[in-house]
């Protein structure tokens, strides 16, 4: 981006003229009849542009962004892997794309059947017995999953208003928990970043519903206890709640479910390789165990004598968790990227995933210290070292130093517990040429830092803007035009 | 399989780690864990991918279908199309390092801009899952802003915009749904009045209602407003082009499915929630909020701001744990927004209307076919028919591969024989025709 | 007003007592390590608010703090500058940047700090 064109970031109401237009209709009689007082008074202030202006105006912004397809994206947590574009275009067939959500069922069967069969091919894959594919995206999923738990316990008439959450976790966590009305009981990790089993031990009561796991944890590392974890739970009658954002260290490798999990919920955005849209669209599916099928949010993608069908008569579903099903087209794409694997192949994703972890950790180890010494799986956490922080240099300056460099930079000051955390999550899609430019180039930056500190802490240098001021954009909200 | 490491370049790797073989960087996993069986089909190559999902998708039968009730048979202009499939935009993240960011962050506050100068509202965020989640989320604000428990809503709501409020209060009997009975399809203002008492937070309303007619909601919000309770308004954002808004009316909220402005039906999403606000409300926002600011040089930049409301810095206490949201989607409204203008956009709302106003007349033509209700509608309309309208539409569907409307028969009784009909600019008047024929042919 | 003039809590707000009524705000330590503040929420009038309890919270660019109730009592007054000027927090922590009044119910105020204590205790935290 640093010098393919001169930056512009006039806004598109800046560029409107009146009279000019994007797109026309034909209507020769057309006769409207909407009543005068129900109609609007003034016009919107939208954007007045032919065609070309707005396709300029767009694709010169695109080209003022970092992305998977044109930089290395090791965004620690989020996995961001190459997007294949096979599944763009299969997700993309008309036959698809332009089915009503309340189209009758006999007319779906294209869409119900790969919703079906993906279903099958999840829970296969993760140990799991049922499945839906209706939320939209991880948080969602989590606020399913958590409302499967409370469902549960009403119906088995216990009353249990506690989710234990470990001090690593990600904030959807808690957020999750509060919002279904649940205490929300913070437990703090070892010094090596695992869940103590004594603490839980502590914590475990007549009061718990769930403890929610992120399995490998936010560190990277795998909760060796995690079998213990789910059996002292279960003999107290709490559901353990697997948070699956880090399933690409696991898939084809290890099935969660055969830790004892009651329910998890997949990131299709992130194992599955959809692309996440600048923020969004993902998918957030939720895998249970039988128990907790009765209970799955209605309707239920269902299958008798040859034909698929959704299924609204559940009594025991928490209900609705939006209007229409999932984002179909996000889960079209997933399973395209399912037909792409079978079991071998999957298993590579993950040792690839955990080998590029650990090279770029071993490679760094010795300039930005990890938390952990032990063997990482799929992403890393460092931070600056002693050097670097007596020279007052951040993690952030690191991380916008990265951004000249053409690298986006790994997660940061996530997760909570680690002081100046820099989590790299490097996935198997990187090639090993890519990984050694990356760490030639951490290198390099610290360097720079020793010996030149200011010119890192007021980078980046050759970005569009320089560091921005979010206090004033804070104290100030210009949110609209 | 996408994996760019070659054999000999694994081996390198596992060297300079210090590892044998790969198993020894993955000794913390317990041995009873690893490598279970997996019993999956052999994977595919690209060809057959490419084949198979081609078959499936011809398993949807092609219907030229009436069917709206909140998702609509839109037209997606074919630039708007081709920018949402640039790489730069479809394979970023959430534009956390604002500094390589700038185009998305732009295009989110060009969003934000657009939903308010539509809506006529103060704030946007920069999107929701859908127009139902965004409806719970109102509600989720106007109980923590109010401190009440009472939501009255009008009986022409979206049906599944309440049911999925109710599934985001957690099912929690401490709040109640009350539900304000229709006159003539449209919400009675007398019975709105006679409801709110002290413990009513909000009253919510849609337009064009779930019957497709234009309501008051002038006269509604007025109605709810004397009394000092939060308001809720739901609009269609493409009928904004031409309808009045919820803003000039005085809404504290009003959210919308974006699906309208041009994103394909997709059997569901991914779809667009629209959030909007007045000023007094945007810390109660959830979700993402981008801003206009100034970098050291006093150039002008764009970040996401307000951040301390959100689940990854408020934890527990966030308003929402809403994290990914439908960016892509946004873009695609903000494309479409674009494209058309407010002079499109308008010219599109009175293609639609005037379309269904030429369908009524023809429809209500057939014998024993008549209007449900006497107001005027936007872009949909019930029929009454003078038989079960599930059994018309699959028989309609069944021999001419057309899918008339929605059979009402879930909103109870009374809607057994009512058939909802929609129109929009992707049809034209040969279709109405068609359509005709088709309907009368099979009563 | 001079630091010395107040007194502390462990959780870094200060309190100042005139008759029943108790005027709050943040430290000028904590307002440091809170960095720019963006956003104060404040307490209605008439919440009532427990000794300890969350009372209200302040936000900066990143984070957000809880503020806790220093004594038991009623909120009578905020201050309403902060919608516009939450930076007053940060320029003038002990004055102009006061959060709000309480008409104190019980003045069990045998836990709070004097200037020498809260800032020994304060010290003794930062490292």
């Amino acid at each position: 981006m640093n010098d393919i064109m001169k930056f512009d970031n006039e806004l598109s109401i800046e560029k409107s003229r009146t009279g000019k237009r994007g797109l026309h209709f034909n209507c020769p009689s057309c006769q409207a009849n909407i009543p005068l007082e129900a109609a609007r008074k003034s016009e919107p202030k939208l954007p007045q542009l032919s065609e070309f202006d707005a396709v300029r105006h767009f694709t010169r912004l695109s080209k003022y962004n970092f992305s998977v397809d044109t930089h290395f994206y090791p965004l620690g947590s989020c996995t961001m892997k190459y997007n294949p574009r096979i599944n763009e275009e299969v997700s993309s067939l008309e036959g698809f794309t332009s089915l009503h959500p309340m189209s009758l069922d006999e007319n779906s069967q294209g869409t119900l059947e790969i919703i079906y069969d993906a279903h099958q091919r999840l829970c296969e894959l993760c140990g799991m017995d049922d499945a839906t594919l209706w939320p939209v995206a991880g948080a969602h999923g989590e606020y399913t999953g958590i409302l499967l738990a409370k469902k549960h316990f009403s119906v088995i008439g216990e009353e249990r208003d506690e989710i234990i959450v470990p001090d690593s976790a990600h904030g959807t966590n808690p957020a999750t928990a509060s919002m279904a009305g649940f205490k929300t009981i913070n437990i703090q990790s070892t010094p090596e970043g695992l869940l103590d089993i004594e603490t839980l031990k502590k914590h475990l009561n007549s009061k718990t519903a769930v403890i929610m796991m992120t399995v490998p944890n936010t560190l990277g590392i795998f909760e060796k206890n995690i079998k213990t974890i789910c059996e002292l739970s279960h003999k107290n009658g709490t559901l353990v709640y697997m948070d699956g954002a880090n399933l690409n260290a696991l898939i084809g490798l290890i099935k969660p479910g055969d830790f004892g999990i009651d329910m998890m919920h997949l990131n299709m955005h992130k194992t599955f390789s959809t692309p996440h849209g600048g923020g969004g669209p993902g998918a957030g599916g939720i895998l249970v165990k039988k128990k907790l099928s009765p209970y799955l949010p209605k309707p239920k993608v269902e299958k008798k004598d040859g034909k698929y069908f959704l299924n609204e008569n559940l009594p025991l579903s928490i209900g609705r968790i939006k209007s229409h099903f999932g984002n179909t087209q996000v889960l079209l794409r997933a399973y395209a990227y399912l037909l792409k694997h079978g079991p071998k192949e999957f298993a590579e994703i993950a040792e690839n995933a955990i080998l590029n972890a650990n090279y770029v950790k071993s490679a760094l180890e010795n300039l930005f210290p990890p938390y952990s010494k032990e063997y990482c799986m799929h992403e890393c956490v460092l931070a600056p070292s002693k050097e670097l922080a007596d020279k007052g240099i951040k993690t952030l300056d690191i991380a916008k130093r990265l951004l000249d460099y053409g690298f986006h930079a790994p997660t940061v000051y996530f997760p909570l517990i680690v002081h100046e955390a820099i989590m790299i999550e490097p996935t198997e899609t990187e090639s090993k040429e890519t990984l050694d430019s990356f760490i030639e180039t951490m290198r390099k930056i610290n360097e720079e830092a020793l010996n030149n500190p200011e010119f890192v802490k007021n980078a980046p240098h050759t970005m569009p803007v320089k560091r921005l001021d979010e206090v004033l954009a804070a104290r100030q909200p210009n949110i609209k035009w | 399989m996408y994996i760019s490491n070659t054999d000999q370049e694994k081996k390198e790797m596992l060297e300079k780690i210090g590892v044998k073989k790969f198993e020894d960087l993955i000794s913390s996993v317990p041995k009873e864990f690893l490598n279970p069986k997996i019993n999956l089909p052999a994977a595919l190559s690209e060809i057959e991918i490419s084949k198979k999902m081609r078959e499936l998708s011809e398993k949807n039968k092609r219907l030229k279908s009436f069917v709206g009730a909140g998702v609509y048979d839109r037209y997606t202009p074919a630039a708007m199309k081709a920018i949402l499939s640039r790489g730069e935009f479809l394979t970023a993240y959430t534009p956390y390092q604002p500094e390589a960011s700038q185009g998305l962050l732009q295009t989110i506050y060009e969003y934000q801009s657009s939903m308010c100068a539509l809506y006529d509202m103060d704030c946007s965020n920069a999107s929701m899952y859908d127009g139902s989640t965004s409806f719970a989320e109102a509600v989720k604000a106007c109980l923590r802003i109010s401190g009440k428990n009472k939501i009255l809503y009008s009986a022409a709501i979206n049906p599944r915009y309440i049911e999925t409020a109710k599934t985001y209060l957690a099912n929690d009997p401490k709040y109640i749904f009350e539900e304000i009975p229709l006159s003539g399809g449209l919400t009675d203002e007398k019975y709105l009045a006679e409801k709110i008492d002290d413990s009513t937070a909000c009253f919510a309303a849609a337009n064009p209602n779930y019957f497709g007619l234009i309501e008051n909601i002038e006269i509604l919000n007025k109605t709810a407003k004397s009394k000092n309770i939060l308001t809720i308004c739901c609009a269609d954002p493409f009928s904004l082009g031409a309808l009045k808004t919820p803003g000039e009316c005085g809404f504290d909220f009003a959210v919308g499915e974006g699906q309208s402005l041009g994103l394909p039906m997709s059997y569901g999403g991914p779809y667009l929630g629209i959030f909007t606000c007045r000023k007094e409300h945007i810390r109660q926002m959830p979700g993402r909020i981008c801003g206009m600011t100034k970098d050291k040089d006093g150039k002008r930049g764009f970040v996401l701001t307000l951040q301390a409301r959100e689940q990854h810095i408020r934890r527990d206490k966030a308003a929402s744990n809403i994290c990914s949201n439908q960016a892509l989607c946004a873009l695609g409204a903000t494309i479409y927004c674009a494209l058309l203008g407010p002079k499109g956009l308008k010219e599109a709302c009175m293609i639609n209307n005037s379309l269904a106003v030429k369908a009524a007349k023809e429809l209500t033509s057939i014998k024993d076919v008549k209007l449900k209700y006497k107001a005027p509608f936007f872009n949909e309309f019930v029929l009454e028919l003078p038989m079960k309208a599930s059994e018309l539409r699959k028989k309609v569907s069944e021999m001419f591969s057309i899918d008339p409307g929605l059979d009402l028969s879930h909103m109870g009784k009374d809607f057994e024989n009512s058939l909802m009909v929609c129109l929009t600019e992707t049809k034209n008047e040969s279709d109405i025709f068609e359509l005709k024929k088709s309907i009368e042919a099979c009563l | 007003m001079k630091p010395e003039e107040v007194k502390y809590t462990k959780t870094h707000e200060w309190i100042k007592i005139e008759g029943d009524i108790a005027v709050i705000g943040v430290s000028d330590h904590a307002q440091h390590q809170m960095g720019d503040i963006v956003f104060v929420d404040l307490p209605k009038i008439g919440d009532k608010k427990e000794k300890g309890k969350q009372a209200c919270v302040v936000e900066s660019v990143k984070s957000a703090f809880d503020i806790y109730s220093p004594v038991s009592g009623e909120v009578v007054e905020v201050n309403t500058k902060l919608s516009d000027e939450p930076a007053l927090v940060n320029q003038s922590p002990l004055e102009n940047g006061w959060l709000f009044k309480m008409k104190v119910s019980s003045a069990d105020t045998s836990d709070l700090l004097d200037w020498n204590a809260y800032s020994e205790f304060a010290n003794n935290e930062a490292h």
